[in-house]
């Protein structure tokens, strides 16, 4: 596990955590007891807000997202601002900051104050157990794979909170779809993260990450099946376009925005942004090898080929945004129930019974390409089997357009023959 | 529990924990209730963590923040008029009385029970004993908890669902 060029020195910026840990100890001489702690967090807090969120959630997330979606959709998106309108981020938020936040005289002030606060915490909280490098990561619990789903779970609360304190019957709409929705995609987002634990034997990140570096291979080879289903089920928890009924403004206004303004809006919409990081952090570390690159990461540093591939998954995000029309609520849930949660149960047998066989092979290298090449090919085959026995049969070459009910699609009940 | 951190943690949770149950009780809107009740679930949650049992801090949050508080969320917005303003005084002296026969049960019971103290820190609930324990020791008990589970949610979806429901499955 330890690359050979990577060393204990507080000028090898291969791994931010010697620099670190040298100015703790040398700070630690000096200053009074209990000092060190303090300074540990304020230099925790600049040299991720400069490294990582100043980048990614501005000038990716805010920035990057609209001029792709933009390109994607043959406009400019933003270019006024600055170069290539790059200031346009802060522009929008000395815009929200200076905005009045109105709150409606029937609300319920205390919760509707409160909850974009609940929904930024959680944001924060994920990151301190994603590992940006060996020595790079806050926390290294033994189960930060749990202690991330557990954090994850609050935000569907506070969007709850949002949607139900605002007495607007859009916000509810919105907050009541949220909480279903919750519901129905959690199930086979376990599913599919249970693949890749039975695969490592391990619900620790890092030694996710380990795992990935000793067998020389990512885990989405080996549980590509579960890299869709994650992906699928995370869009639909953080709201993201394809599947954000529940602020689907062509239905509901605004979900459980309907009633924000201002910074308050603002947090929600920043933070929004802060989740799909956090997940694509997630998902990078789970599925794509982590801070590791095939020993590249003995020559760049870890945490720059972490937050490339965070970026480069974000895109993935962006993408199905500004290409993807939105899904109809109950469409939506169907699918989680009846399309996901079966696969995901199918994709946790096949790889349970590979674990066993390769248990008894005592975990030979070579065999685990053998599965991944095995497991490719059968997801394939299982989501085309599966959604041929649920009876979606897709036209290769359609000739003309069609209404949905004509090709076996939802129809009302009182047409209905 | 030694040292300053765990203790002054330890009165931090406490203080949250009692202040949001307190807060449950005495609201007089239903969803407040469930907001506090979720914060006492989270409180619940830090004194696991004082513990070192991770695993179980991290399964409390999970199941009762993330599934149980997102389901009783669920179950009063589907009632109706159960969100505000339902200040339901009827059952006040019915409930103290429950309250106090519940409080002398537990007073009685912490009282009583001969309780083991460890001297040294507990080594922590270790997850992969914990597993290697339900697939192999207690693998029928958990398989037929499981096979309960799934009975209990196909019997909750056969109840409720509608005949208007049922023609359109049919159909599709």
């Amino acid at each position: 596990m330890t690359p050979f060029l990577v060393s204990d020195k507080w000028y090898d910026i291969r791994d931010l955590g010697n620099l670190s840990r040298a100015i703790l100890e040398a700070a630690d001489r000096i200053l009074p007891f209990g000092v060190v702690y303090v300074l540990a967090a304020v230099l925790g807090f600049v040299a991720s807000f400069l490294l990582f969120v100043l980048p990614s959630q501005l000038f990716v997330g805010v920035y990057g997202e609209r001029r792709i979606i933009g390109r994607m959709q043959s406009r400019l998106g933003p270019n006024r601002v600055g170069p290539f309108g790059l200031l346009q981020p802060i522009a929008d938020a000395i815009k929200l900051i200076q905005k009045e936040a109105l709150t409606p005289t029937q609300a319920d002030r205390a919760v509707m104050y409160v909850a974009p606060i609940i929904f930024v915490m959680p944001a924060v909280l994920l990151w301190a157990v994603i590992p940006f490098g060996e020595n790079m990561v806050i926390a290294d619990i033994p189960v930060s794979l749990l202690y991330f789903l557990a954090v994850s779970s609050l935000p569907v609360i506070a969007t709850f909170m949002a949607g139900w304190s605002a007495n607007n019957k859009y916000s509810l709409f919105g907050a009541m779809r949220i909480v279903s929705m919750a519901i129905s995609y959690e199930s086979p987002l376990v599913l599919a993260l249970l693949g890749a634990v039975v695969v490592t034997g391990t619900i620790s990140l890092s030694g996710m990450v380990a795992w990935a570096d000793e067998f020389n291979i990512w885990m989405a080879f080996v549980q590509p099946l579960a890299l869709v289903i994650y992906f699928i089920c995370v869009s639909a928890e953080l709201n993201r376009t394809p599947v954000d009924i529940a602020e689907a403004e062509s239905e509901i206004v605004a979900g459980y925005l309907t009633e924000y303004s201002g910074m308050k809006w603002g947090l929600f919409y920043g933070m929004d942004i802060g989740y799909a990081l956090a997940a694509s952090g997630f998902a990078v570390t789970v599925f794509l090898g982590g801070w590791t690159f095939f020993g590249l990461e003995q020559w760049v540093p870890g945490w720059l080929i972490f937050i490339a591939k965070t970026h480069l998954f974000y895109f993935l995000f962006i993408w199905t945004r500004g290409t993807l029309p939105r899904l109809r609520a109950d469409q939506l849930m169907a699918f989680a129930w009846k399309f996901l949660l079966p696969l995901g149960v199918f994709n946790l047998l096949i790889v349970s019974t590979e674990r066993m066989l390769w248990a008894e092979q005592d975990y030979a290298k070579g065999l685990i390409y053998l599965f991944a090449l095995i497991n490719i090919v059968l997801s394939g085959a299982l989501v085309y089997a599966w959604a041929r026995f649920n009876g979606y049969r897709p036209e290769r070459t359609p000739t003309r357009p069609r209404l949905v009910k004509q090709v076996g699609g939802y129809i009302p009940i009182e047409e209905r023959p | 529990m030694e040292g300053f951190g765990p203790s002054l943690a330890f009165w931090v949770l406490s203080a949250l924990t009692l202040i949001a149950a307190g807060g449950v009780m005495v609201s007089r809107n239903l969803l407040h209730a469930v907001l506090f009740l979720i914060l006492t679930f989270v409180g619940v949650a830090g004194f696991f963590v004082l513990l070192s049992a991770d695993f179980i801090a991290m399964a409390q949050v999970i199941i009762y923040v993330g599934a149980i508080a997102v389901l009783v969320l669920f179950a009063i917005l589907l009632t109706p008029r159960s969100g505000r303003d339902n200040g339901e005084t009827r059952w006040a002296l019915p409930g103290i009385l429950l309250a106090v026969c519940l409080a002398a049960i537990f007073l009685f019971v912490v009282h009583d029970t001969a309780w083991d103290t460890v001297g040294d820190a507990p080594a922590g609930l270790d997850a992969r004993a914990l597993g290697t324990a339900l697939l192999t020791t207690w693998v029928v008990p958990f398989e037929i908890a499981s096979v309960l589970l799934t009975a209990a949610l196909v019997g909750a979806i056969m109840l409720t669902r509608s005949p208007e429901e049922e023609a359109e499955d049919a159909l599709v």
